[in-house]
């Protein structure tokens, strides 16, 4: 029992005074309407489960169902640590809870060998690519997902974006020059998803730094940052991770370590706490954390970018909750945003609240996430937007899914804020500045 | 509880609406009080023949029924301590209608209480009462614990904006009482006698309010003392010169020195108490009245004070006010929050009382509150897993209702009787008030099933408890 104790934090439980003011923050309590599915339910129930008077499975779907978007934590004025109430708690059902062989051998090619490996994430790139060309049926046989769960890929394969040919990712450069006079080395820290995904955005990511007056440079050896293992209860995999990326950065020897997923983001300004029982990695870590940065907070300390094209619409934007409640970042998108001339920037109710996409949540738990999505989709609505600006991959997978649920690709759509910006023609101030 | 009784209740209710396993009955089984009791069922109302059929239902079987807002109850007010039946009412929040030529707002249970007031604001109107919890707590769970707030002071509490209600009985039978205007004397004021019953009498599934014009601007002071006796002194004068400020809040050394270590906002950390002053009115007369309330607080005693010059100066203010809950959670995890209150003019006797008693048990208090209205917050700062501290705390929150008891004050302004201060009731009230009120109870609910075990003592209940099992 006190091992158990241990392994799910159950002393961060008691700084939960059962306050109720996670409540209105909580996208499920919202959309699922129990207090089973908000954060004081949650923690209740890890505290009940280590005081062994509940066993596993009814812990299991609280858990399960919960987005891991942060939002609690921010309002909760006792500073409960949920995300790592809610991640031990991963940890022990990922361990205990009895699960299919299937199931098994589908996470393990996810975690193991998907995320880890550039090689993996390439061909799903291409497998999606090719599944352009060729049909869906290649992508789902060569990834195994259809295995796991009833994933419902196909809602969101009709809305990945145009994929490069292989031929075009090999070409990309290790290093790319400042435009003009360099003011800082930056590594780029690419993302799986975006990586393979959205590859296009990461190469305009790439030109966007070099206009804002910074060398590029994207270290081969980085790999996944470890948020989707951490928030599935694998910490061990985690890690390794970490430990990996650390490295591989550490080699380059740059100024900042800049990343455009909002999700790894705040996994990679978390690294210093898992080596809490490793001195050196922690130091190693802290110098790490101490160097990332979102691409908006980067932009808006260099303040090196003129924007020269107007972009005449109505935008509004769906922060991602982990860029804003786990990395805290909140103003620099919106700055950034607003000194693009002719935009017409509107915020939609509720724009801090997660849109239910939360790492794999919405291909895992499809149908709750659909709720939360369809609300979603009706505090934007009377925004009238043209463009919904994310930050995030699965943010913008999820906004796209929602406009075409809705039947609005036609007047509406959803860009990464590095594609906007670079719509709006950036171009470096003074070039010869230091 | 009867199988039977389960069984009929899954007829009336979707399979959604109604929760029985293990994981929903420990979600409810609790509230911002002490302890945890498990329920044998959860029922998400919506509508009053939904919450009548339960009551019949529970009549039939003899089941307890606890209605049951967004459990911030301080109190222990919806906790099923009998076992039986929790009648959810958060999720019925579906009607917030505001009348603006009749100054009337009707709500559904389940509306949170700051919702009401985002609403008439459109309208420039506001409802008044405003407890912290207002973003998070149901209307109907304000009007069943009579909720009151920082403004109490100058706009009263909950019961005070109440003009009519939508009430089933005990029993299951729907009643209206009041209506929708502004006076009415017909019969019983059936509505006070609901407003603050503790969800014992009724369960409210209407509520017509009252609203009132927004003041168009506001104007903060903090007055820093020395002396607590000479800032009760500094409130009592500035209540007599003709001047009536929307909230005073006091803040004591303790609180002061936990919100600048929780949050540097540069408060005086030397000072004995400082006050918070809000007025609200007209532009022209809050500049006068700002000044002379500086110059009565001055004259009184206060060693210095700070009228903020910008909206963000004064919201910096009130939220350090705001902090005192969270920072001085951070000496120890548990927070024993009581709210007695005294007669003004005894503020100073009671604070002082309050000390003796923080020697005494040599624990951790603090006091803050709505010092302008009499409304103290003694808060005891605790380890729950502690149990020979939660011995002593106990002992010491009954002396500070006794405390509260003796200067003529009360053992709650707002927070509730609850489980937690019911075996107090009789020293307060005597044998035969608490006498009169059982025998309202009877005559409302001749089966005991709406919330037992609150208000009233059980006949074992003589002490506060605050351990579990
Ligand atoms: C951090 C914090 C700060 C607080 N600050 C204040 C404050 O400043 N002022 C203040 O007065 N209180 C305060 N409270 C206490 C609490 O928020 C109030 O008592 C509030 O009114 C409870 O509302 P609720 O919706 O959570 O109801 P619950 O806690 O669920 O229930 C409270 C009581 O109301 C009954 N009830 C609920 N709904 C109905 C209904 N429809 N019909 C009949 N009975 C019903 C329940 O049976 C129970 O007895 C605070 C609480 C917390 C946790
Ligand atoms: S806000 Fe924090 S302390 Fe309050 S119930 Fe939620 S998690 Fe617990
Ligand atoms: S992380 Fe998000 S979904 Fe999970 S409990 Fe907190 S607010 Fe709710």
């Amino acid at each position: 029992m006190r091992q158990l104790q241990e392994k799910i934090n159950y002393e961060k439980t008691f700084d939960c005074v059962h306050c109720g003011y996670c409540l209105p923050a909580c996208p499920t309590y919202e959309s699922m309407q129990k207090e089973t599915h908000s954060p004081r339910g949650r923690i209740n129930l890890v505290k009940q489960f280590a005081e062994g008077k509940i066993d596993i499975e009814a812990l299991q779907e609280p858990i399960d169902k919960c987005l891991g978007c942060n939002a609690c934590a921010v309002v909760c004025p006792t500073n409960v640590e949920y995300s790592k109430i809610l991640e031990s708690a991963k940890g022990v059902l990922d361990e205990q809870k009895p699960k299919t062989k299937k199931q098994k051998i589908a996470e393990k090619i996810i975690f193991d060998q998907v995320f880890p490996s550039k090689t993996w994430m390439n061909m799903i790139g291409q497998a999606t690519w090719l599944y352009k060309k060729s049909g869906l049926q290649s992508l789902l046989e060569k990834t195994g997902l259809t295995k796991w769960a009833p994933l419902h890929l196909g809602q969101f394969e009709q809305v990945l974006p145009d994929l490069p040919s292989p031929a075009e990712r090999k070409r990309r450069q290790k290093v790319a020059k400042a435009i003009g006079r360099s003011k800082a080395k930056v590594g780029f820290f690419t993302g799986c998803v975006m990586d393979s995904i959205f590859f296009k955005i990461n190469a305009k990511m790439i030109d966007l730094l070099t206009r804002a007056g910074v060398d590029v440079f994207i270290p081969d050896e980085q790999t996944c940052c470890g948020a989707l293992h951490a928030h599935s209860g694998k910490l061990g995999s985690s890690k390794e991770l970490a430990k990996r990326n650390i490295e591989a950065f550490e080699r380059e020897n740059v100024d900042f370590i800049v990343n455009n997923a909002g999700g790894c983001g705040a996994r990679l300004i978390e690294y210093e706490e898992l080596f809490e029982d490793e001195p050196e990695w922690r130091e190693r870590a802290k110098a790490f954390v101490a160097k990332v940065k979102d691409i908006s907070q980067l932009l808006v300390e260099l303040d090196t970018l003129v924007f020269t094209k107007p972009v005449h619409e109505i935008v509004t934007y769906q922060a991602s909750c982990h860029m804003l409640n786990v990395q805290r970042v909140a103003e620099p998108p919106l700055r950034l945003l607003k000194s693009i001339p002719g935009i017409d920037y509107r915020e939609m109710e509720g724009s801090d609240r997660c849109c239910g996409s939360a790492g794999i949540y919405n291909i895992i738990q499809y149908d709750e996430s659909m709720k939360i999505l369809d609300q979603k989709m009706d505090a934007i609505k009377p925004t009238d937007a043209h463009t919904i600006v994310t930050t995030n991959p699965g943010c913008l997978l999820q906004m796209k899914l929602g406009i075409h649920r809705e039947g609005l690709e036609n007047r509406m759509r959803a860009v990464h804020l590095v594609e906007l910006l670079y719509e709006a023609g950036p171009e470096r101030r003074n070039p010869y500045d230091y | 509880m009867d199988e039977a009784c389960l069984r009929e209740l899954s007829k009336i209710f979707a399979q959604d609406q109604l929760l029985t396993n293990l994981s929903d009955l420990h979600s409810y089984s609790y509230d911002a009080s002490f302890g945890t009791y498990l329920p044998n069922a959860v029922v998400q109302v919506k509508n009053v023949d939904e919450v009548s059929a339960v009551l019949k239902l529970a009549n039939r079987y003899r089941v307890p029924v606890y209605p049951r807002g967004q459990g911030t109850s301080l109190s222990g007010g919806p906790l099923p301590v009998k076992g039986g039946i929790v009648m959810d009412l958060s999720q019925w929040k579906q009607k917030l209608e505001i009348y603006p030529d009749d100054l009337v707002a009707i709500v559904s249970p389940g509306v949170l209480t700051s919702e009401i007031n985002k609403a008439a604001e459109k309208y420039g109107l506001m409802y008044p009462p405003d407890p912290s919890s207002s973003h998070v707590s149901t209307i109907g769970g304000n009007l069943a614990e009579n909720s009151g707030g920082p403004k109490g002071l100058k706009y009263g509490v909950t019961k005070d904006y109440v003009l009519g209600l939508e009430v089933v009985t005990p029993e299951g039978e729907f009643i209206r009482t009041g209506g929708r205007t502004i006076k009415n004397v017909t019969g019983y004021d059936l509505t006070k006698l609901i407003v603050g019953s503790e969800g014992t009498l009724g369960v409210i599934t209407k509520a017509f309010l009252k609203l009132i014009p927004k003041p168009p601007t506001t104007q903060t002071m903090m007055a820093v003392f020395d002396d607590l006796v000479i800032s009760g002194k500094a409130i009592s004068k500035v209540l007599t010169s003709g001047i009536l400020p929307a909230k005073i809040e006091l803040m004591d050394r303790s609180s002061i020195i936990a919100v600048e270590n929780y949050r540097p906002l540069g408060l005086p950390v030397e000072a004995e108490a400082i006050l918070l002053i809000q007025l609200d009115g007209h532009e022209e007369t809050l500049n006068k009245e700002i000044e002379e309330t500086n110059r009565i607080v001055r004259e009184v005693g206060a060693r210095e004070t700070v009228i903020p010059g910008s909206r963000e100066e004064a919201d910096q203010l009130w939220q350090a006010r705001k902090l005192v809950s969270p920072a001085i959670v951070t000496l120890k995890p548990t927070k024993v929050s009581e709210d007695v209150a005294v007669p003004r003019s005894k503020i100073p006797d009671m604070i002082d009382r309050l000390n003796r008693i923080k020697e005494k048990y040599n624990i951790h208090l603090v006091v803050f509150g709505h010092a302008g209205d009499g409304n103290l917050h003694p808060n005891i700062i605790c380890d729950q897993r502690d149990t020979e501290e939660m011995i002593q705390v106990e002992q010491a929150v009954s002396e500070i209702f006794n405390a509260a008891i003796e200067l003529g004050g009360t053992l709650s302004g707002e927070h509730g009787i609850g489980t937690m201060k019911s075996p107090f009731m009789e020293e307060e009230l005597g044998s035969i008030t608490l006498d009169m009120m059982r025998r309202i109870k009877t005559a409302w609910d001749p089966n005991h099933i709406l919330n037992p075990g609150k208000i009233f003592p059980e006949p074992d209940q003589n002490s506060l408890v605050l351990r579990d099992g």
